[in-house]
């Protein structure tokens, strides 16, 4: 990419691969090319499970200087991605969030606030409104 | 010290085999509360740090434990590739940094507070902090080795009565009450064949 991007990027990580890249293209659907996405799903040999480099290619595909919110479903999603953010390394690291939201609802959400140029703690904001 | 390759490399092998021999019960342990995967993800994790151990084991121990961390969370696979491999990156930091003298209790606390943190546990959990703490508390009251074994194994099934408050045995709530938690018994069945070899290969 040799443009900037202003819009919060967004990355979904599922146990499925098919599940990450079926809310993916659900994102993609509402928010076209505005907003820098990317998935990551299953583990390293693309069997159920998370994989934190696979996360961490993820977040530096869906980079934005805006920051990056992250999706998770369950458990090890969650904290292989906080390993991800850590192999990510500062000052970027800071600039990542992982949302407490429901993945698809608040995947979408998230891209669509993001697509307006919000900033990232509202896209995290928005998205972290859907949780009870 | 010319002993060291020797050790990383028996060390390796002998948590492979381990877990190679349990894998099934560890997966079995694992339906019961979780989603079953747990002795397969750590069989991966293992291999994988086995494959590379020739390289490992010409490494000084800290960046060998270091390694081994790394090479955990990039291969397990499910969550507990960022525990493990958490604990050992912490502790081969550690190790690094208090290479002059530093008490190994100490560094060992200081690895599984990581952990706790990189869960968000705390013991009594039902996880393998409820393993990692009693017997970074028998080496601290520098027990016999067979006794550390003893206390880990000891230790696991005492997570059998707890309530699950973190992982995927936690939807289950009271459910998860009767079942000893896959990632304590991974972690004593590991904790009994380190201590087994140390005891029959004194490093000293």
């Amino acid at each position: 990419m040799t443009t900037t991007t202003v819009n919060v990027g967004i990355v979904i990580v599922s146990h499925s691969p098919l599940v990450a890249r079926g809310i993916a293209d659900m994102v993609r659907q509402m928010v076209g090319d505005s907003v820098p996405l990317a998935w990551s799903g299953g583990n390293v040999h693309g069997e159920l499970g998370t994989d934190a480099t696979g996360i961490l290619r993820a977040i530096e595909s869906a980079w934005s200087e805006a920051g990056v919110a992250v999706f998770v479903d369950l458990g090890g999603a969650e904290t292989n991605s906080e390993m991800a953010i850590e192999m990510l390394g500062s000052p970027r690291s800071a600039r990542v969030s992982i949302c407490n939201a429901p993945l698809v609802e608040g995947a979408v959400m998230a891209a669509a606030e993001a697509s307006g140029g919000a900033s990232l703690s509202k896209v995290v904001a928005t998205a972290e409104e859907l949780s009870p | 010290m010319h002993t060291e390759p020797l050790l990383i490399a028996g060390l390796i092998e002998v948590c492979r085999a381990t877990i190679a021999a349990n894998s099934e019960h560890l997966c079995a342990l694992d339906r019961a509360i979780g989603d079953g995967d747990h002795g397969t993800n750590m069989q991966r994790g293992c291999e994988a740090v086995s494959a590379e151990e020739a390289n490992l084991s010409s490494l000084p121990l800290p960046d060998a434990v270091e390694k081994i961390g790394l090479t955990l969370v990039m291969n397990i696979g499910g969550a507990a590739g960022p525990l493990y491999g958490t604990l050992l990156m912490e502790m081969g930091r550690e190790l690094r940094a208090e290479e002059s003298g530093g008490a190994f209790p100490i560094i060992l606390k200081r690895a599984i507070d990581a952990v706790a943190r990189r869960g968000r546990a705390t013991a009594g959990d039902k996880t393998l902090l409820d393993v990692l703490y009693p017997v970074q508390d028998a080496l601290a009251h520098r027990s016999r080795l067979s006794d550390i074994a003893r206390r880990a194994e000891l230790s696991a099934n005492d997570t059998a009565p707890m309530k699950a408050m973190r992982g995927r045995a936690a939807y289950l709530g009271d459910r998860s009450i009767g079942h000893v938690d896959p990632g304590a018994s991974s972690c004593a069945l590991l904790t009994m064949a380190i201590c087994r070899y140390l005891e029959e290969n004194r490093p000293e």
